[in-house]
């Protein structure tokens, strides 16, 4: 994507840090901005996307370094070459928000996007073993490292995933990869009731298969489990889960990888929502509390990932899901809204006194001039 | 030798007033403070180094725990919480004037839930019992610490325990749902819960692995996973570490993911050969590498693996055909440390490096063991690179500790020069505290201590771990 004029994209960290260092303004942090999920208030944008290239790659040791502006597409390619993957296949906002450019990791990171495989290959903070960052005052900092296994000191590696930009702007990433499963298989099953979904999701989460996958389309009446390994693996496990799932409506087993990949990228990227107007909010609580919040919503659409533990859900403007959904345990992020919802609730959902009292120190800590994407997280 | 703040005289001459007010708001039995039955605490697994604290205090319930933590953040006075005290890095050594925190009356299952796959327990309670709690309807909890029979809930969210199964499965941090955590100043609140990932800053990640220095966790809502139908290991010798460290690379390269990859050299090998009677081959490296599935699947992975390691010439390949064989490949490699131990004291180290430098590395502590003249074994889990070189000494011998610490700082400085870490999985503590700056920038640090800052301004909690003393000195010093 040709950048904005008033985009500021220095070309190394020292560059970065220096302006940081110097800057009076109130910056947006960006990477190429396609996940524009809270808009701050700034008077310039800093982005990354010229932070490029990966710096170090271990397939042997199952470890890769990348600079922050490094390209998904560019990272994805380098792995792939040694069959190699990010595990937790992140998901790409573009359709759902109708964005253009080349998404990249440290975007991934910032915003610890994830995909399906979350529940069975952790989040993209999971993966994550290091960063390299700019603080609020542009020191240059480092936590982790490029070992997955790593308890010397703070695991500040965590903080910084999913952090939006507000504690520094992350100008490195490593990470721990994985072997790209030989094949792939998906059980898809037909099925109409929210509660039966999530009863076939369970019981196939708690089986010994190690599901990397489940999901449930409405739309289309049909319950998604995955399996993932060699092809004699995924051909038993295959059948051992056929038969528990046996009192269900079931399809077939789904190996053709071409059709795996489009029913897996429909669910992760919530293509669907796409160009449908309304707002679209991303809700995380149990699997078995999946039906309340449907029911509590009636959302115009929905689709639910993570055996249920994801709802998202595409509902009339302005409708107000937080108060619908009352104490239950999770959160509810507002991900695409016409503008001016999201000022009338907030981006992310908020917590109690004490853990906003703690961010809000945080946030002091790390940025004492308050420049970073200023009103993301309050 | 590691040194550790000069007690405050103003906290001690608080002592039997402080005594008084914990016993009023505990019951019965539950404020320790005779100098004899203080001992118990004065150490954990780094028994090196010892120190009775003032009292400790054994809290049965959340509240207990937060007015404990009030009353002594009124008073400035230090606190070191304590799951069982097995760590080995000195997370849980007390001072003269702290008060020792122990969580181990907190040990109650509160929920446990199939459905939705997780269990919360209070934090007292061991590692492996939360696995025994389920076993019945064939579920686990993964991360599995050499100490789970004996080692907390509580100290492996303090030091983000991992275990031999966490190439697979994760170390604690990705397997931890959600805590109830109780502040230096006693306020008790909840961070995540029975669903995945935080709405804003990932708190529960930064608690997990802070060493105590953040708050005190008294619940935890663990993920469970299913069991696997089952698991066998390879055993394969070599005869040089460099060729088992490139069978290692190869198989992870191939696409294999075991579930364990377990590396012991000859040192170690004799050791436990002597010690256990595991029938181990005479040779330079062993590895044991484990895989799960069904029956079928364990054949085909292991068909692999022992084609790649074919390529290496080993001159052993031993695939486990029953449960009886598998207990016995893993009988020498759980009885390690102890073996180690029945030669002479040893300190156990913990870096991380990446595993291209595994035979380098190995390589270089030789030629090291010979310069200080003390011997080293080296067992660890190879598939995250994070070592356990084991060195000898004797502690009865004038002068042998500080050469095996000065032996094992060096090492560690290798792990950090070669792109590695100083801990893998045992923690910071005080044993690699003076190392820290090898490892990061002054600033790097800096930044660490002001998130300590937010959670326990005072720094009271744990006080003298993690941060080199020089560093972390008008910090501890404030409110004094």
């Amino acid at each position: 994507m040709p950048l904005d004029k008033s985009i500021v994209a220095p070309k190394t960290e020292r560059e970065l840090s220096e302006f940081v260092k110097a800057t009076i303004s109130r910056l947006r942090i960006l990477g190429a901005g396609t996940r524009p999920i809270s808009l701050p208030i700034y008077e310039a944008a800093l982005s990354t996307s010229n932070l490029k290239g990966v710096t170090l790659y271990e397939p042997g040791a199952l470890t890769i370094v990348a600079r922050a502006g490094t390209p998904m597409s560019e990272l994805n390619a380098v792995l792939e070459a040694e069959n190699q993957h990010l595990s937790f296949e992140p998901m790409d906002h573009r359709q759902l928000l109708s964005t253009s450019g080349e998404p990249t990791i440290g975007g991934v990171v910032a915003t610890n996007t994830s995909g399906s495989r979350r529940i069975q290959a952790g989040a993209c903070r999971d993966s994550l073993i290091g960063v390299r960052f700019i603080d609020g005052a542009g020191n240059i900092l480092k936590n982790g490292g490029r070992v997955m296994k790593n308890v010397t000191g703070y695991d500040l590696v965590k903080l910084m995933a999913g952090s939006y930009g507000t504690l520094g702007v992350i100008s490195e990433v490593s990470f721990k990869v994985l072997p790209i499963p030989e094949v792939v298989g998906t059980l898809i099953l037909n099925v109409s009731q929210v509660s039966t979904a999530v009863e076939i999701m369970s019981m196939a989460l708690g089986s010994p298969y190690d599901i990397s996958g489940a999901a449930f389309n409405p739309r289309s009446g049909e319950v998604f489990i995955r399996l993932e390994g060699t092809e004699n693996s995924v051909k038993m496990r295959g059948s051992s889960l056929s038969k528990l799932l046996s009192e269900f409506d079931q399809q077939i087993i789904e190996t053709d990888y071409d059709r795996n990949s489009i029913i897996w990228n429909t669910i992760r990227n919530v293509t669907s929502f796409s160009k449908k107007s309304g707002d679209v909010w991303r809700i995380s609580v149990k699997p078995s509390d999946a039906s309340f919040v449907v029911n509590a919503l009636s959302p115009a659409e929905f689709v639910l990932d993570w055996g249920g533990g994801l709802v998202w859900a595409l509902v009339n403007q302005q409708l107000d899901v937080r108060s619908r959904l009352g104490a239950i345990a999770g959160h509810a992020t507002l991900i695409r809204a016409k503008s001016g919802v999201e000022k009338k609730f907030s981006t992310f959902h908020p917590e109690g006194p004490v853990i906003d009292l703690i961010s809000k120190k945080l946030r002091e800590k790390f940025d004492p001039r308050q420049l970073f994407n200023q009103g993301t997280f309050g | 030798m590691m040194e550790m703040p000069i007690p405050s005289s103003i906290i001690l001459e608080k002592k039997s007033s402080l005594i008084l007010k914990l016993q009023k708001i505990l019951p019965k039995g539950s404020v320790i403070h005779d100098k004899y039955e203080t001992k118990a605490y004065e150490c954990d697994a780094l028994t090196a180094y010892r120190c009775p604290p003032m009292c400790v205090v054994l809290p049965e319930t959340t509240q207990q725990v937060s007015d404990v933590l009030k009353i002594c953040y009124l008073e400035n006075i230090p606190v070191v919480p304590r799951g069982s005290g097995t760590s080995l890095s000195g997370g849980a050594l007390p001072t003269a004037d702290c008060v020792v925190l122990g969580v181990s009356k907190l040990n109650k299952v509160l929920e446990i839930d199939y459905d939705n796959r997780f269990i919360k327990v209070q934090t007292g309670r061991t590692n492996l019992s939360v696995s025994v709690a389920i076993e019945d309807q064939g579920f686990f909890y993964a991360p599995d610490p050499s100490s789970q029979l004996a080692c907390a809930i509580a100290g492996n969210i303090a030091m983000n325990s991992g275990g031999a199964h966490c190439l697979k499965y994760g170390v604690t941090t990705n397997n931890l749902l959600g805590v109830k955590l109780v502040l230096m100043d006693g306020t008790i609140t909840e961070i995540g819960g029975s669903f995945l990932d935080a709405p804003s800053y990932d708190l529960l990640g930064l608690i997990c692995g802070s060493e105590g220095q953040m708050g005190v966790v008294t619940e935890a809502t663990l993920r469970i996973l299913r069991k696997p139908e089952s698991a066998r290991p390879v055993l394969i010798g070599f005869d040089s570490n460099e060729v088992a460290g490139a069978c290692v690379s190869d198989i992870i390269k191939a696409g294999i993911l075991p579930v364990a990859i377990e590396f012991m050299d000859r040192p170690v090998i004799e050791a436990t050969e002597a010690f256990s009677g595991a029938g181990y081959p005479d040779c330079e490296a062993l590895l044991i590498i484990e895989v799960e599935g069904s029956e079928i699947e364990i054949s085909e992975q292991i068909s692999i693996v022992s084609s790649i390691a074919r390529r290496h010439n080993p001159v052993e390949l031993r695939e486990s055909k029953s449960n009886e064989e598998s207990a016995k490949i893993w009988l020498g490699r759980k009885s390690a440390f102890g073996a180690m131990g029945k030669i002479n004291d040893y300190m156990c180290l913990d870096g991380t490096i990446p595993i291209s430098s595994l035979p380098f590395v190995l390589k270089r502590i030789g030629e090291m063991s010979k310069e200080y003249g003390l011997a080293v074994g080296n067992v660890f889990h190879a598939g995250d690179g994070n070592m356990h070189p084991l060195i000898l000494f004797d502690a009865n011998k004038p002068g042998d500790l500080e050469l095996c610490e000065s032996f094992g700082a060096d090492i560690l400085r290798l792990c950090v020069e070669v792109g590695g870490c100083l801990t893998g999985e045992h923690g910071v503590g005080i044993e690699k505290r003076d190392l820290m700056l090898d490892q990061f920038s002054k600033e790097d640090l800096e930044v660490q201590m002001k998130v300590k800052d937010v959670f326990d301004p005072k720094w009271l909690l744990n006080p003298a771990k993690v941060f080199p003393l020089s560093v972390s000195e008008l910090r501890r010093n404030q409110g004094i």
